[in-house]
């Protein structure tokens, strides 16, 4: 690691103190997340524009809130448990490190499950995407209706939560790459090919799941490439980023969701 | 070498802002089954609780307040200006070809 050589073999005063107090990995992710979050802004935004200026349906039933919620609680918790996380690093616990990080990628799975289930649901209702598979036996009911009456809503509410769940799920392994290792290669092989095989073919997921498989080639070659062992400064800066990804869903959730609840 | 961020390593402050979070939530789903505003009026509500939100997120999960003082103003004036000429230049923007048709 740069900032340790610099520690190990520097003279003192050789090397100028950084700008902004904090090694260059974690400044790194800051400004990624800085770059990232205008890209959620802008499908925000997008999606209130539309909000207000089309007859927007309030779709979103007792059941379709209740689950939106547990799913918050769900990324909510795992934040704590990252935070956590971070604190057993810097004891050098690598013990209760691993175990807080397998507990927060466990919230983070819950809340992709939960998310999956809902699509489905919905999807099954007749809420859809021209490029999605039709499920076989497809309801006409309320959902069909607002898919060909205001195609925005499908849009917008497909567009920006499958761009937060494509976070949740690299996030997830971020965190199984900092956590296990080589060791969760094969944990992460064993899920695709469970998720492909189990899927049927007219579920969106089972197209889907093939994100993992991306992230299972990624994620081998990063620690192929070059091993190392994960120090507290890689779990920070890795709970940065998934603290990011609770963070935008705390603008998704109530503007997605609450703003199109059935009463 | 810059260690990570050393601040008040109090565990309970963590929990707090947990719970605070969670309460939040509670008052968004509650405004949301009761309809008390009118939609952009209750965009705008639920807009400033969310704001509430991701700054107790950014602030502590995140440990930016126990940055240094120029890191929280780069990021925090750097992502606000965006947001505003967002706000300020495309928002209007859209709204007029809405109204008058693309010329």
């Amino acid at each position: 690691m740069a900032d340790a050589a610099a520690v190990q073999h520097g003279v003192p005063g050789e090397y100028e103190a950084p700008l902004f107090g904090a090694y260059s990995k974690k400044v790194g992710m800051w400004l990624f997340l800085a770059s990232d979050s205008l890209t959620f802004g802008a499908l925000l935004f997008a999606f209130s524009y539309n909000r207000i200026y089309t007859a927007w349906p309030t779709p979103f039933g007792k059941e379709s809130i209740i689950n939106a919620t547990v799913m918050t609680a769900c990324l909510l918790s795992s934040s704590l448990t990252m935070v956590l996380g971070v604190f057993a690093a810097q004891r050098a616990d690598r013990t209760w490190t691993r175990l807080w990080l397998l507990a927060t990628m466990a919230f983070g799975t819950a809340f992709i499950i939960l998310h999956a289930m809902e699509w489905t649901h919905l999807i099954h209702e007749g809420l859809s995407l021209p490029a999605f598979p039709k499920p076989a036996g497809q309801l006409n009911s309320e959902y069909t209706k607002i898919s060909t009456g205001v195609p925005q809503f499908a849009a917008t509410f497909f567009g920006l939560t499958a761009m937060h769940m494509l976070h949740v799920t690299i996030g997830v392994i971020y965190l199984g790459v900092v956590a296990l290792r080589k060791w969760f290669l094969p944990i992460l092989g064993g899920l695709w090919l469970a998720g492909f095989l189990l899927i049927p073919s007219d579920n969106v997921f089972h197209y889907l799941v093939n994100a993992l498989l991306i992230g299972l080639v990624v994620a081998a070659i990063i620690l192929f490439l070059k091993p190392k062992d994960y120090d507290a400064h890689d779990v920070e800066v890795s709970g940065l980023y998934w603290h990011f990804v609770d963070l935008v869903w705390m603008f998704i959730f109530p503007l997605v969701y609450l703003m199109s609840t059935k009463i | 070498m810059h260690d990570v961020a050393k601040h008040d390593d109090s565990k309970g402050q963590y929990f707090w802002v947990w719970g605070a979070l969670l309460f939040l939530t509670g008052v968004e789903v509650w405004l949301g089954y009761r309809q008390i505003f009118e939609p952009v009026r209750m965009l705008e509500v639920l807009l400033v609780l969310s704001v509430i939100k991701s700054a107790l997120i950014i602030a502590y999960f995140m440990h930016l307040k126990f940055e240094k003082a120029i890191m929280r103003w780069m990021l925090v004036i750097a992502v606000t200006g965006c947001f505003v000429i967002m706000y300020f230049f495309f928002f209007p923007d859209a709204d007029r070809i809405l109204r008058l048709g693309v010329k």
